[in-house]
């Protein structure tokens, strides 16, 4: 397994910065997640509830023409969760399914977020990670 | 600092327990007054703030990261002096879900004997709706020397061994229907985690945490309070209480009920709550909606 550039490049930012300000830089991603497309919006139940996250998130990854796109919608009440699918829907943004598929599990937890998030919210992101994956391999 | 004495309180037990947005918006700024926000989502606080107020994480600044068990009084007295906090100041507290985890960071700070802390009533949710002022802009606060305090968890906490030696005192139980019959170990919408077994404690009466809170996340009043509290559950003043819930949080919002609005003197949070007991070996756990009989002792 191998983390491809764009999520390598996401990892060194987070740890390029002290860990209070790792929080700012999630938040930065939160705020920055893209909207749903229209055709999702319209039919919620094309998405999967990521049920180890605390706050209703609901992903959807799929593998076009131009590589594999993450989509993503969850409540502006939970930042944090914004923050980890944007993450993951910036990081894996045009790959192919096998780079998307190689993205080690252990992705969330080498961010440098641990203490300032805590391991159990993390947990949050590894599941949507390994929903997108399971998705992915379904597609 | 002056109370809160707007009409809407003084039939609580301790009305100086809350102040009102009304209040809050007029005190901003004052001289001995902090106001501290406190979550469920750790990055909330970030995304826009009560002009001032300070943010305590009760995952990250609360509990000890290596025991289970709250930080000791150096590490209180460090997060409260880096927040700028003194030991007179007046608190006022607020948060996301209804004050949830608001009256979670209040009784942990009661355990340190802060002596003046009180709620935001209708916490974040109501400020925003009153569209009252919100800023990212980072608090910056003096640091302050805030004393070494060691903790005292005699008087409103209890452990396991407590509540084994507490059956035929009322306890409340304060999740979810679901999760008080066993179905499941976890609020729903939440992910299941951390218990071995379902159900509840025998004898608990379940009184769900929220329905001490009205729609706009304010308290209800104390005749609705009492109605649920004592003709409901079967309490009364006077009662030695034992309320949990999962992890302690939602059981801190009752406590904060039944101590502070209906005024009982005797309330202990059990924060060990569902995530040990259901995971203990040999304790006495009763499924279904009936609160279950006293067990024998082994």
């Amino acid at each position: 397994m191998s983390t491809p550039a764009g999520l390598e490049a996401i990892r060194e930012e987070f740890l390029a910065v002290e860990p209070r300000d790792r929080l700012l830089l999630l938040l930065e991603f939160a705020d920055d997640l893209p909207p749903l497309p229209e055709r999702y919006g319209d039919a919620p139940e094309l998405l999967e509830r990521v049920p180890e996250c605390q706050a209703p998130v609901f992903v959807k990854a799929e593998v076009a023409d131009d590589g594999v796109h993450v989509h993503a919608t969850a409540p502006a009440e939970a930042p944090t969760t914004r923050g980890f699918a944007s993450v993951l829907a910036h990081g894996l943004e045009g790959l192919s399914r096998e780079e998307a598929l190689a993205v080690p599990d252990d992705f969330p937890d080498t961010l440098g977020l641990t203490a300032a998030v805590s391991p159990l919210r993390l947990r949050g992101m590894s599941g949507m990670l390994a929903r997108i994956k399971r998705q992915l391999r379904e597609a | 600092m002056a109370d809160d004495d707007g009409a809407r309180f003084a039939e609580y037990a301790h009305p100086e327990r809350l102040v009102s947005t009304d209040w809050l918006a007029e005190h901003l700024g004052d001289e001995g007054l902090v106001v501290i926000e406190s979550d469920e989502d750790v990055l909330l606080y970030e995304t826009g703030h009560i002009p001032g107020a300070v943010k305590v994480d009760w995952h990250t600044d609360l509990n000890d990261p290596v025991t289970r068990d709250y930080v000791d009084g150096e590490s209180f007295a460090a997060l409260f002096g880096r927040l700028g906090i003194g030991r007179d100041d007046t608190l006022v507290v607020y948060g996301d879900k209804s004050n949830w985890w608001a009256a979670y960071a209040l009784w942990v700070f009661t355990l340190f004997g802060h002596r003046d802390v009180r709620l935001l009533d209708g916490g974040r949710a109501k400020w925003i709706a009153e569209e009252r002022p919100l800023t990212r802009d980072a608090t910056e606060r003096p640091a302050t020397d805030y004393p070494v305090v060691e903790r005292d968890d005699s008087g409103v906490r209890a452990f396991r061994e407590d509540v084994l030696e507490h059956f035929g005192s009322p306890l409340i139980d304060v999740r979810s229907p679901l999760e008080y019959s066993g179905e499941r170990t976890t609020a729903p919408e939440y992910p299941e985690e951390s218990a071995l077994r379902a159900g509840h404690i025998p004898t608990a009466q379940n009184v769900p945490w929220a329905k001490a809170a009205a729609e706009d996340g304010t308290f209800k009043g104390r005749a609705d309070l009492e109605a649920i509290y004592q003709d409901g559950a079967g309490l009364a003043p006077g009662d030695d209480v034992i309320a949990y819930c999962r992890i302690g949080e939602r059981s801190s919002h009752t406590w904060f009920v039944l101590t502070h609005l209906l005024g009982y003197e005797k309330v202990r949070n059990y924060d060990g709550s569902w995530t040990e007991w259901g995971s203990s070996v040999r304790v006495p756990i009763v499924r279904g909606e009936q609160p279950g009989g006293v067990p024998s002792r082994a």
